[in-house]
């Protein structure tokens, strides 16, 4: 019995040398590629000339920061979270409101507009990810219709819909990503191993669209 | 930081104050910044840079504050006069810097300056007035009653109070833009006890070698070739840049006029010739297009190949559709696209349409993965090129066009009515929603009568 649990530890230590190993072979290889900095490249690229940036429009109606924004397929149209729980859908071109959403918690950290305009997603300190269908009747509550997505163990920090209206990418503080079916509120994967709080994420626009980009913070208390 | 002003205002070792002259008074027990600079070095060893940004965190959370430039918190390592902050203000102290004590202060300042106030503070002092509409008299009263006994002081001594009451207030209501000191952040519960921790056993480790070995066998390039395509991107997407390269007719946000909008929206009879060259870029462009896409279905049709486009645009319905409906639609996949004798059946090698048939009878979202990507592969590179040098692209070439630049008015501040547009909310009712929110990948697949 003595022996066995001996066996299990020897490996798990022989596993862990080779799992550090094999880390230190892949920096070299990717090292010895590594034959150029981008500043280098850069110097031969012309400078951009003198740039020039006005306020074109300003939005106001927020009662507090404003965490986070994403506009929408149409070029004109936004949606923005504030850390006083509201989520506002905006004609950035008219300045004109259109939708105003209250979240039930403070500090909205994340909103993502859908690719057909139809829907925003927002999700914040609450630990999850809503979707709202946007629309127009006035007789309807857009919390009415309220669909919650994503359910995470800590805030969430970003969140982005794939391709289309049905999936969504979520980070969360609990340092995990996760992609979701919108419809179902089902987990279809999650990406574990970040160690930290996963702050942002980015779709790549590759010809596959299967990778994205997370960042993580170090938190201190490591 | 408490004790550390504490000690910088000890008469032997603190830095030495003198009366510094300020235009014409004289303010007592001054120090310049270059005084606090050199004493932060000389106590702690530090470095100058370091000194100066910890002498710029003390200044910022209101313990010390400059008298020459009281708007900006800052510390200068010159010769400007800075003051310590009475620890009556003192931001430890924690009592909460209330709205009135707040609207008394604005008041004050709206008198002294007859309504000349900035900005930020115009706006908080109509929203406070508003707020709290019913002390207001006291709030003014309050304020006249200030400023006269303030009347009564001293010079020196007034501007020395006005200086600690400017500083006091900056920190506690911050100029918008400007950095909060008091924020705490959002409540950040404890990390530690909702992480999604991974145990490092045996499992973990294991998983470990055997994404190092994937990761081995990919194969990379060299940074230089990586940057050079870089570059290359920049420099071909740089003319279609509408920062970098302006945009025609207009750019709406400048002129308010929307036609630069309408001639690029996603249907258009005739589509701008900056539109058509972007999609001899690469096949992903001509694709995320429908305009493109539409040409390239037409292209297709003709070599009868436009099976190939339908398969692909049904599997990125799968991949990116509703979880309940994926059974659904491999299966309507397989009977249109895959099926022996199928009306639009797609030319697959025998391996990939082999595992394709195997993973059908566990239908999943990627199980196409295979297939959609052989596809894709085959139509990028065969129908794309052709498709370029096609009399179709040519022509679609010929005939863009190219809007001109409107003309700068003459005035330029008469603005043109600025009209909202539709949003694509609007076109939401129950058929629509199920096809709008499919997305622009997918069109959906109609069934061929053959």
């Amino acid at each position: 019995m003595a022996t066995e649990g001996l066996r299990e530890n020897e490996t798990l230590a022989s596993l862990k040398n080779e799992a550090e190993s094999l880390k230190g072979k892949l920096e070299e290889e990717r090292a010895k590629l590594h034959d150029v900095e981008l500043h280098q490249v850069a110097e031969r690229v012309e400078a951009l000339g003198q740039f020039v940036m006005k306020t074109r429009r300003t939005l106001k109606g927020h009662g507090n920061k404003v965490l986070c924004m994403d506009w929408c397929k149409d070029k004109r149209r936004i949606v923005s979270s504030s850390q006083d729980g509201k989520v506002i859908v905006w004609d950035s071109f008219t300045t004109n409101k259109e939708h105003a959403v209250t979240m039930p918690c403070t500090w909205v950290m994340a909103c993502a507009y859908a690719p057909s305009g139809c829907a925003i997603a927002c999700g914040g300190l609450d630990n999850k990810c809503s979707v709202y269908p946007l629309t127009f009747d006035k007789n309807e509550n857009m919390a009415a219709k309220k669909k919650s997505v994503a359910m995470h163990t800590n805030y969430l920090s970003a969140c982005s819909f794939t391709n289309s209206d049905m999936q969504i990418l979520t980070a969360s503080g609990d340092g995990t990503c996760a992609l979701w079916d919108v419809e179902s509120g089902q987990l279809l994967q999650s990406f574990h191993g970040h160690g930290a709080d996963v702050l942002c994420l980015d779709l790549a626009p590759s010809e596959t669209g299967n990778t994205f980009v997370s960042g993580v913070s170090r938190s201190f208390l490591s | 930081m408490e004790r550390m002003i504490v000690s910088m205002q000890d008469p032997d070792m603190g830095i030495k104050m003198r009366n510094q002259r300020l235009l014409i008074t004289v303010i007592p027990h001054a120090m310049t910044g270059n005084d606090i600079v050199e004493w932060l070095i000389q106590k702690y060893g530090i470095s100058e840079e370091e000194s100066l940004h910890l002498g710029n965190l003390i200044v910022k959370h209101g313990y010390i504050y400059p008298l020459k430039d009281p708007r900006s918190l800052v510390l200068r390592a010159d010769e400007s006069p800075y003051r310590f902050q009475t620890p009556y203000f003192w931001t430890s102290t924690k009592w909460p810097a209330t709205e009135l004590d707040y609207a008394i202060y604005l008041a004050k300042k709206n008198i002294r300056k007859q309504g000349d106030l900035v900005e930020h503070e115009k706006d908080n002092y109509n929203l406070l007035h508003k707020r709290i509409n019913h002390t207001w008299d006291f709030v003014v009263m309050q304020a006249r009653e200030q400023l006269r006994a303030a009347k009564q002081r001293r010079k020196g001594d007034r501007i020395v109070i006005d200086c600690q009451e400017q500083a006091y207030w900056l920190v506690n209501r911050p100029p918008p833009g400007a950095l909060n000191v008091l924020e705490q952040g959002p409540e950040r519960r404890n990390c530690h006890t909702t992480q999604v921790q991974l145990t490092q056993n045996m499992d973990y480790y294991k998983r470990e070698i055997e994404y190092c070995r994937k990761a081995m066998a990919r194969t990379r390039v060299k940074s230089s070739i990586c940057l050079e395509g870089y570059i290359k991107f920049s420099e071909q997407y740089m003319p279609h840049d509408p920062i970098m390269s302006g945009c025609l007719p207009s750019n709406p946000w400048i002129t308010d006029d929307t036609t630069y909008w309408a001639m690029n929206a996603p249907t258009v009879p005739t589509p701008t010739k900056l539109r058509v060259e972007r999609w001899g870029f690469n096949f992903r462009e001509l694709l995320t297009d429908p305009l493109g896409r539409a040409q390239f279905l037409d292209s297709l049709k003709k070599e009868f190949s436009a099976e190939n486009l339908s398969f692909w645009e049904a599997c990125e319905e799968l991949r990116y559709g509703e979880q309940s409906r994926i059974p659904e639609i491999v299966d309507s996949i397989y009977q249109q696209f895959l099926a022996p004798g199928a009306t639009r059946w797609v030319n697959i090698d025998s391996n990939t349409m082999g595992r394709t048939l195997e993973g059908i009878k566990t239908p999943h979202r990627y199980v196409m993965d295979d297939a959609q990507m052989h596809i894709y592969m085959l139509m990028k590179k065969d129908s794309y090129p052709r498709f370029l040098k096609s009399e179709l692209y040519k022509n679609l070439l010929a005939e863009a066009v190219i809007p001109p630049e409107t003309k700068k008015r003459v005035f330029p501040f008469m603005r043109k009515q600025r009209h909202s547009s539709p949003s694509p909310a609007l076109f939401l009712s129950a058929g629509d929603a199920e096809e709008r929110s499919r997305g622009p990948m997918a069109a959906p697949v109609p069934e061929e009568e053959s």
